[in-house]
């Protein structure tokens, strides 16, 4: 177990005004549990970076001390493992066994003790499959639990977790959270979203202050007492702070579209399903039950392979509409947000969809300037796209899809893996779309988002898993 | 859009037990010399020689024909190039079509090409086919003494390479949601695919770059000197393998200057 010392610490990346993390005074005992809290921009993933030796000294600059065991962290890297949010940039082999076995390979462990600390660090974890297990055929949580067992099996006295759980549906994140509650042996500090979850696995907590210092450090009772309804109004999710339902206020209407007895093989079940103006409805199901796919046959992307999708008194389905009419009807925003960008400007990015309507540049720049100040990204018109933050990304995917003014809107995941404040604007939002007399359909995993704003809930069945890839043994 | 790597080959068979960096050598050693030659009877001979040996790899002819079908199709188009531009118009007349008559000259010399083509073509297909990625790259670290760096780094961003596919397809359908397509016009259609193409790029270097850097925590490439978890194996068989491969190209090109066939391509 190691112990983690810094003094008034701070780092500026090279190029950049502000520092990225500042003042922060800190002493960390072997085998403490810390979860590190603060808005978003507070340094949090700064600074464990810079506690796992990954920050080159040349690519920033420096202040203060930080010590693990005594040791710069550069010089301390075999003492630390560090676990990321994405399973899938992770994992480097194609068998699971071997995946565990690299980090041992490449710290010189001798192969005699590689294979029984590769299955040691599975049991820890709770990896259910045989070491050849493919990666590829792993759920997120999976991938997860065995990116884990990777760092594990090096035996760190000092594990980072930066959001373990944020790319993750809430079964995976559970999976994840349970093989951390049962680690014994190591420092630990976690950066993570959603609190409440994860505070029985964690004894303090600690609140690093925008701009620098640490704002709070004390038991999660203590931190949450004297700073919750701060921390909640930054958009951290504090325990215990609920938000009041917003439900629709109108009855259900004519339908605008309806799914009937649609079907995708190998992905989607069949299923009827319609939408009508006024209404936010649900889609809810576990992983695999073809949730996305349904999003997209709504959102006229995607050819059923059984049954039709019809609509705004159309006789020809969705998917066989001219792009420009489709997006004039049907908005679908998509769970990542970067696969919807296609210019370089913010503000370029909301005009592509009424130019391609064929809008007049006047009523294209109105457009714009609206849904910029609508969805707070004003100050970002001239950003590029892909520079944003993960809730200024989210909003803009949002607000590109409402510039041609469907009157349905689809959207996968809309409030995965944001920050409270952006989850509050989003719900807000889509209520005020909603009682405009848009017809909403969202595919989502968050039980807050269903209980908070949907009107009607469309739950999903299991699917039956498949394997994309044979198992094979490795060669011994 | 999926993209099939997996090995697919009976993995007991005698020849794709070999050592993959022996298989390699063996491809290369064997196709390699066909490149010098221009006549169709050589690379005819390689392939008559390639196809012979596909059961000891354990592969079947129809896997092999599947695994195959780009060559095919590049033939295809190897045939159109030839009877199109071929300069040689000698030989006997067999279809009249003004500059672009198809004479027996021709038919040869698109012959020639395409068997070369598929003779150098198999090799890499029971290559692939018979051999699991990490095994390679294992036998290229272990055996060829190649930089890990470079070994397992390509073999990382190789198990990446399955989510283009899906990435691409994401990508299209939100560009038809953004209300972009190209309908009928070809520019359209082009400038499309290539800003399609441009934000498939930007996403797989950002996540090659999240992917280098769990690989740097992880102490890849922090030099110290790397134990091997899969130990890879050098035999006598091994050796063989090349031997055979040496002695089986030599054979056909033998044949073929005895026959005074030969025609170097230099």
């Amino acid at each position: 177990m190691s112990e983690v010392v810094l003094r008034g610490f701070g780092w500026r990346h090279a190029g950049r005004r502000a520092w990225a993390v500042r003042d922060v005074d800190l002493h960390i005992a072997h085998g403490e549990r810390v979860l590190l809290l603060g808005p978003s921009g507070a340094g949090k993933s700064t600074l464990l970076a810079a506690l796992s030796g990954l920050l080159p000294e040349d690519s920033g600059e420096a202040e203060g001390t930080i010590e693990i065991d005594g040791l710069d962290p550069r010089k301390a890297r075999d003492q630390v493992g560090i676990v990321f949010q994405d399973p899938q940039t992770q994992l480097v082999m194609a068998r699971s066994g071997d995946d565990v076995a690299f980090g041992l390979e490449n710290r010189g462990v001798p192969p005699a003790q590689i294979w029984p600390r590769v299955s040691d660090a599975l049991d820890r974890v709770g990896f259910p499959y045989p070491i050849t297990r493919s990666t590829a055929a792993l759920s997120g949580g999976e991938a997860q639990r065995l990116a884990l067992a990777g760092v594990l099996a090096l035996r760190p006295g000092l594990l980072l977790l930066d959001e373990p759980t944020a790319n993750l549906d809430p079964a995976g994140a559970t999976l994840v959270r349970e093989s951390l509650g049962s680690l014994t042996g190591t420092t630990m500090i976690l950066v993570e979203h959603r609190v409440a979850e994860v505070l029985p696995l964690v004894d303090r907590v600690v609140v690093l202050e925008p701009g620098g210092g640490v704002r709070a450090d004390g038991t999660p009772e203590m931190v949450f007492a004297a700073y919750g309804d701060r921390l909640a109004d930054e958009g951290v999710w504090v325990p215990g702070f609920t938000i009041p339902p917003l439900k629709s206020a109108s009855a259900a209407t004519p339908e605008l579209v309806r799914a009937e007895k649609v079907s995708v093989d190998q992905r989607l079940a069949p299923v009827c399903l319609g939408a009508g103006p006024g209404e936010l409805l649900a889609v809810t199901g576990p992983n695999g039950a073809g949730k996305s796919t349904l999003a997209l046959l709504l959102g006229g992307l995607l050819a059923p392979s059984g049954g039709r999708v019809r609509g705004f008194g159309d006789q020809r389905p969705p998917h066989k509409w001219r792009a420009a009419t489709l997006t004039g009807r049907i908005g679908s925003v998509f769970q990542n947000p970067e696969h919807q960008f296609v210019t370089a400007r913010v503000s370029d990015e909301l005009a592509v969809g009424p130019r391609r309507l064929g809008k007049a540049p006047a009523a294209v720049a109105a457009t714009v300037s609206d849904l910029l100040e609508r969805l707070r990204l004003t100050k970002l018109a001239a950003a590029n796209p892909y520079t944003l933050s993960g809730g200024e990304a989210r909003r803009l995917s949002v607000a590109t899809a409402l510039a041609t003014a469907p009157r349905l809107l689809v959207l996968d995941e809309p409030t995965f893996g944001q920050d409270r404040r952006t989850w509050i604007e989003l719900v807000t939002l889509l209520a005020t779309l909603r009682d405009d007399g848009h017809a909403i359909v969202a595919v989502t995993h968050d039980d807050d988002f269903v209980q908070t704003v949907a009107d009607r809930t469309f739950a999903l069945g299991p699917a039956r898993r498949h394997d994309p890839l044979p198992h094979r043994r490795p060669r011994s | 859009m999926t993209l099939a790597l997996e090995p697919i080959a009976d993995p007991a068979a005698p020849l794709a037990r070999r050592n993959p960096v022996a298989k390699l050598a063996a491809a290369l050693l064997f196709s390699l010399p066909l490149i010098a030659t221009l006549d169709p009877l050589t690379p005819a001979l390689a392939l008559a020689i390639e196809l012979a040996v596909v059961p000891f790899f354990g592969l079947r002819y129809s896997t092999l024909a599947r695994r195959a079908w780009p060559v095919l199709v590049a033939s295809l188009g190897l045939l159109i190039t030839m009877v199109l531009f071929s300069a040689n118009r000698s030989g006997t007349l067999l279809l009249d079509l003004g500059p672009f008559d198809v004479t027996t000259g021709v038919l040869m010399s698109a012959l020639g090409l395409i068997l070369r083509l598929f003779a150098v073509a198999v090799p890499g297909v029971l290559l692939f086919a018979t051999t699991d990625p990490t095994d390679l790259a294992d036998a290229l670290v272990q055996n060829a003494k190649a930089p890990a760096r470079f070994a397992v780094g390509a073999l990382a961003a190789f198990r990446l390479l399955p989510l283009l596919g899906a990435e691409w397809q994401m990508l299209t359908l939100a560009r038809r949601a953004r209300g972009i397509d190209a309908g009928h016009n070809p520019f359209a259609a082009v400038r499309l695919f290539v800003s399609t193409a441009f934000a498939l790029l930007v996403g797989a270097l950002r996540r090659g770059g999240r992917l280098a850097v769990a690989m740097d925590a992880r102490g890849f490439d922090s030099g110290l000197p790397r134990t091997y978890a899969r130990k890879q194996s050098f035999r006598t068989a091994d050796i063989a393998l090349i031997a055979g491969a040496l002695v089986l190209s030599a054979l056909a090109l033998g044949t073929s200057i005895t026959l005074g066939l030969f025609r170097p391509i230099i």
